[in-house]
């Protein structure tokens, strides 16, 4: 039951098969047995078997509330989530819980969701996971052989989402498949009064078409985006992905991005900056830890803010600092503002020539062992991860990662398909036929606890492989 | 903490006028007059070079000052800027904040459209050009009163530039010379405004009050001196003033200052000052280190503010969503030179007394109410008005509005004066009794008190003769030539006729009497 869409779950939990609270005490069960992974940063039990509980009554007296009613969602630690503890990962948040819900969360509940807890991440999401701002979605899913969405930008409200760069993030969407990930958004797209950067558009319901023609699609494949550093499984898939559309009849073409090298330097200086000023509300003053210190406010600050803040955010917070003095404005902040329109240009220019979509890798490769991934520092490591994925924030662009296949160690790689802004729909549909055709295995989780039953009790993280 | 704010010259929260060069509460930076580019909210009033009212010393060539203000107005509306949160005055301290306004994690400022109108307004009013693209930005520093790290408000792109605004003041003998001059409005601009800080000293602690409606004036004021045809002098700025008195006085004194320490070989220095409003003298604030670099950015979580006109409005916009100036304009009221220029030209009040009028709030409209209600001619209800009425409220710090004696009342009680019914001492006394507020009209107090007029002219004859024949001496004494003596007459009279007859009428009498 675990393993099943979203649609197949919602069936079962108004045929009866399954009740909400039993569905939910699953889930809770996983979450302990895999405590371990360090997943979840607060587990929300009591309030997920109560949600359990109310939602139970609806579908016995068959009013379920659509088709979240009852299903088990997570939200990661950066969205504000009323009365349960919110940290985004930092010390400096320890303790803090919020008075309101962010609107995503509210119309994730206000359909019957049960929310099971808040996950993890970065330190403030400086590298993360259900919030999108340089690739965090989508990574992470393409690691995992999951669906990762970045929706368009203006799509989502970010109220409540605690914000790494305002003018990049997006709610990010992780569900198995790319039918359950066009129900989440149908219920989270929208103008929300509350975010004045969402469109007022009144947005159509996500039904996606189903697609079994392409011959009309023509697909782009970024020449830029073919770095020495991709891997050849990463390449291959890629390229296999491409042939796959032209020989379904579908036009594939080489397309030209030629701002993208300029991109990783460009999201680094527009990042810092806006971190550095987002970051300036913790002072340990209203909310959130505070020091000691008492000699001054000046001294609370600065031994607040060291002591809740880790040294990437820190390192981040002086960078951006430092971009938006008065005499690095122009050089820097101004600059990278410009190279912004000019990498949102190239998308422009592509998509008006007639390509519907682009196909390009997610990640560089597959997941890399923790031993080799601390070997370099954030810096590296986020420019390296990021390389395909932030574009599309800077361009407020829809993207999708879909799994593709396991490699030959056994772990998951997934492509991306970047689309027109507001066209989430037709990336969505495009990306549901891609879907159906490689059939990724859906990861059999309790065999796979079964079979490293002894591992997990040891409590010690390996590389695990998932080979069928 | 979003309290709407239009730096323009006006006082309170909801203003902002931006700073030129960004100055800071706590410290400014250029150099050289007040030209710079106040960005931030505050109207940049008087480019214009005034001449000091001193004289100059040591037989000195004349000195020119140039004062520049940066005004912090609040903008009437029921909530904040950018949070949905109420205002109220005096409200206990952090019972008005929303989320967003104690910058908790994860809000949105969301802009507030009667701000937005009430800024438009303000600069149709100025004749300003309303920008119909403006930005927002964010200003950083750290401070308790400014839980976010930073305000934000327009210093890029403000909502209305290059205004202007004519005033007048009395001056020469009597203050019967009216003197116009201009100044200019460089910009306003809306911004969020921080909160209140209250420094407990005792403790050792301050105490922040994020409600943020203080309803108060709050300018700071820039000032240099220079000689008329050199280059603008080095400036201070006197922070944090909050009343026109304070204000004048400051800025008087602050431009002495200058010019003593300039003739006597000193320098100013480019710094921030406070105004002592016991001394009455200006004092350097407590230097903050160094230079203030706010780091400037664009807002990223409001968009560019669009207005348009009629000619730019897109076709079937959504009136709730789009503002459109020149609707504004339509509905804007009368403005006071325009008011003013009509009551001299209606009643020929003098100028000064236009000023009053329409300096007190809801005194003008009373002042109509009452010209509506009565014959009597304007320059008597004007005189009632700015002296009896306004005397008796000053005296008791009330408003217009908390007046006891309604317009009809005093137009009832000048009507009686018009038409001679009663005396103006009278009338006066009449005023006092309707002060009190016992629900008695005019006619009654009249009437209860006996105030009336005595109208019969044979019966006052005969009383002026009575008190003559018992008065000899008086008489006398007004026969002798004293000129004093004949009010004697007249008061003895009075008192008998219990106050009851027009002295004119007894004196009339008493001389026809006297004469024969």
């Amino acid at each position: 039951m675990l393993g099943r869409t979203l649609r197949e779950v919602s069936a079962a939990l108004k045929q009866g098969h399954i009740t909400p609270t039993e569905l939910c005490q699953k889930c809770l069960s996983i979450i302990k047995k895999t405590k371990f992974l360090n997943a979840y940063i607060t587990v929300s039990e009591e309030v997920a078997l109560k949600q359990a509980e109310e939602s139970e009554k609806r579908y016995k007296k068959g009013h379920s509330l659509g088709d979240l009613d009852g299903i088990p969602i997570a939200v990661k630690d950066n969205f504000s989530t009323s009365g349960i503890e919110t940290t985004c990962a930092s010390n400096m948040l320890r303790g803090y819980v919020p008075p309101y819900n962010a609107t995503v969360v509210q119309k994730l509940l206000d359909q019957g969701a049960l929310l099971m807890g808040k996950t993890n991440l970065d330190e403030f999401a400086m590298g993360a996971l259900g919030s999108d701002t340089g690739g965090s979605t989508r990574n992470p899913a393409a690691h995992c052989g999951l669906v990762g969405l970045k929706p368009s930008y203006g799509l989502v409200s970010r109220h409540g989402l605690i914000p790494l760069v305002n003018s990049m993030d997006v709610p990010g969407i992780l569900t198995r498949c790319v039918d359950d990930a066009a129900i989440v958004l149908g219920v989270l797209a929208g103008h929300d009064p509350k975010d004045s950067t969402t469109i007022q558009d009144p947005v159509k319901p996500f039904v996606l078409p189903s697609l079994t023609d392409v011959s009309k699609l023509c697909i782009g494949i970024p020449k830029e985006y073919l770095t020495p550093e991709l891997s050849s499984e990463v390449r291959s898939l890629w390229s296999k992905a491409a042939n796959l559309f032209e020989s379904e009849g579908a036009k594939v073409i080489e397309v030209s991005l030629p701002h993208t090298s300029y991109s990783i330097v460009c999201y680094h200086v527009l990042c810092t900056s806006e971190v550095a000023s987002n970051m300036a509300r913790f002072d340990g003053l209203e909310y959130g830890h505070r020091c000691d210190i008492d000699v001054s406010t000046e001294a609370m600050y600065a031994a607040t803010r060291r002591e809740g803040f880790n040294d990437v955010v820190r390192g981040r917070i002086l960078s951006g600092n430092f971009f938006l003095l008065k005499e690095n404005y122009e050089n820097y902040f101004v600059k990278a503002q410009k190279v912004r329109r000019l990498i949102a240009n190239d998308f422009v220019t592509v998509f008006n020539s007639g390509v519907d979509v682009l196909l390009t890798p997610t990640t560089l490769s597959e997941a890399v062992p923790y031993t080799e991934f601390i070997k370099e520092d954030n810096r590296t490591r986020s420019a390296q991860d990021d390389i395909f994925t932030q574009a599309a924030n800077m361009a407020g662009l829809p993207a999708v990662s879909v799994p593709m296949a396991l490699s030959n160690q056994g772990l998951p790689i997934g492509l991306q398909f970047i689309g027109r802004a507001f066209c989430d729909q037709e990336l969505l549909t495009i990306a549901r036929w891609f879907e159906k055709q490689v059939q990724f295995p859906v990861i059999q989780l309790q065999e796979l606890m079964d079979d490293c039953s002894s591992v997990f009790e040891n409590e010690k993280l390996a590389s695990v492989s998932l080979k069928q | 903490m979003a309290a709407p704010m239009l730096r323009l010259c006006c006082p309170g929260r909801r203003w902002a006028l931006a700073c030129i060069d960004g100055c800071s509460r706590h410290r400014r930076g250029a150099p050289n007059g007040c030209t710079s580019s106040r960005k931030r909210g505050q109207s940049s009033v008087a480019q214009q070079p005034f001449i000091t009212a001193q004289k100059p010393r040591k037989g000195e060539h004349e000195w020119a000052a140039v004062v520049g203000l940066e005004i912090h107005a609040q903008i009437s509306s029921k909530s904040k800027l950018f949070s949905g949160s109420q205002v109220h005055f005096a409200a206990p301290p952090n019972s008005l904040v929303s989320f967003f306004d104690a910058s908790l994690p994860g809000t949105l400022p969301v802009l507030n459209r009667r701000c937005v109108e009430a800024a438009v307004m303000t600069g149709l009013a100025l004749n300003c050009r309303i920008n119909k693209k403006s930005l927002f930005d964010r200003k950083h520093y750290f401070y308790a009163d400014l839980p976010a790290g930073y305000q934000i408000t327009q210093q890029r792109l403000p909502i209305a530039v290059n205004g202007s605004l004519v005033y007048s003041f009395c001056a020469g003998k009597n203050r019967s010379q009216v003197i116009n001059k201009t100044a200019r409005v460089k910009q306003i601009q809306l911004e969020q405004d921080s909160g209140k800080s209250l420094h407990d000293d005792l403790r050792s602690q301050t105490l922040i009050d994020l409600n943020r409606a203080e309803g108060q004036l709050r300018v700071d004021a820039n000032i240099s001196v220079h000689h008329p045809g050199e280059p603008l002098g080095v400036r201070t700025e006197v922070k944090n003033l909050n009343s026109a008195r304070f204000l004048a006085k400051a800025i008087d004194y602050e431009i002495q200052r200058q010019i003593n320490e300039l003739e006597n070989g000193g320098e100013i220095l480019n710094e921030t000052r406070s105004f002592d409003s016991k001394l009455g003298c200006t004092i350097p604030m407590r230097d903050k280190e160094g230079k203030q670099d706010y780091r400037f950015m664009p807002e990223p979580n409001l968009p560019p503010l669009l207005l348009y006109d009629t000619e730019s409005l897109p076709a079937g916009a959504d009136p709730q969503q789009v503002i459109d100036i020149d609707r504004i304009r339509e509905q804007l009221p009368e403005l006071p030179s325009v008011t003013r220029e009509k009551l001299v030209q209606q009643y020929g009040m003098l100028p000064e007394h236009s000023f009053t009028l329409l300096n007190e709030v809801g005194l003008l409209e009373f002042f109509q109410n009452v010209m509506k209600e009565t014959r009597a001619e304007p320059k008597k209800v004007t005189s009632w008005v700015l002296n009896t009425l306004l005397g008796f409220l000053k005296q008791q710090n009330l408003a217009v509005s908390e007046s006891p004696v309604t317009p009809s009342a005093l137009a009832e009680l000048l009507n009686l004066l018009d038409r001679k019914a009663i005396s103006s001492s009278a009338a006066k006394q009449v005023f006092e009794e309707l002060w009190r507020n016992e629900g008695k009209t005019p006619a009654q107090i009249v009437s209860e008190k006996k105030l009336e007029l005595m109208q019969d002219q044979e019966a006052l004859e005969q009383l002026c003769h009575a008190v003559m024949e018992g008065h000899p001496q008086v008489v006398m004494d007004v026969k002798k030539g004293n000129p004093r003596a004949i009010n004697k007459l007249i008061g003895l009279v009075r008192k008998v006729t219990l106050s009851r007859a027009d002295p004119t009428v007894i004196k009339e009498i008493l001389e026809k009497k006297l004469a024969s």
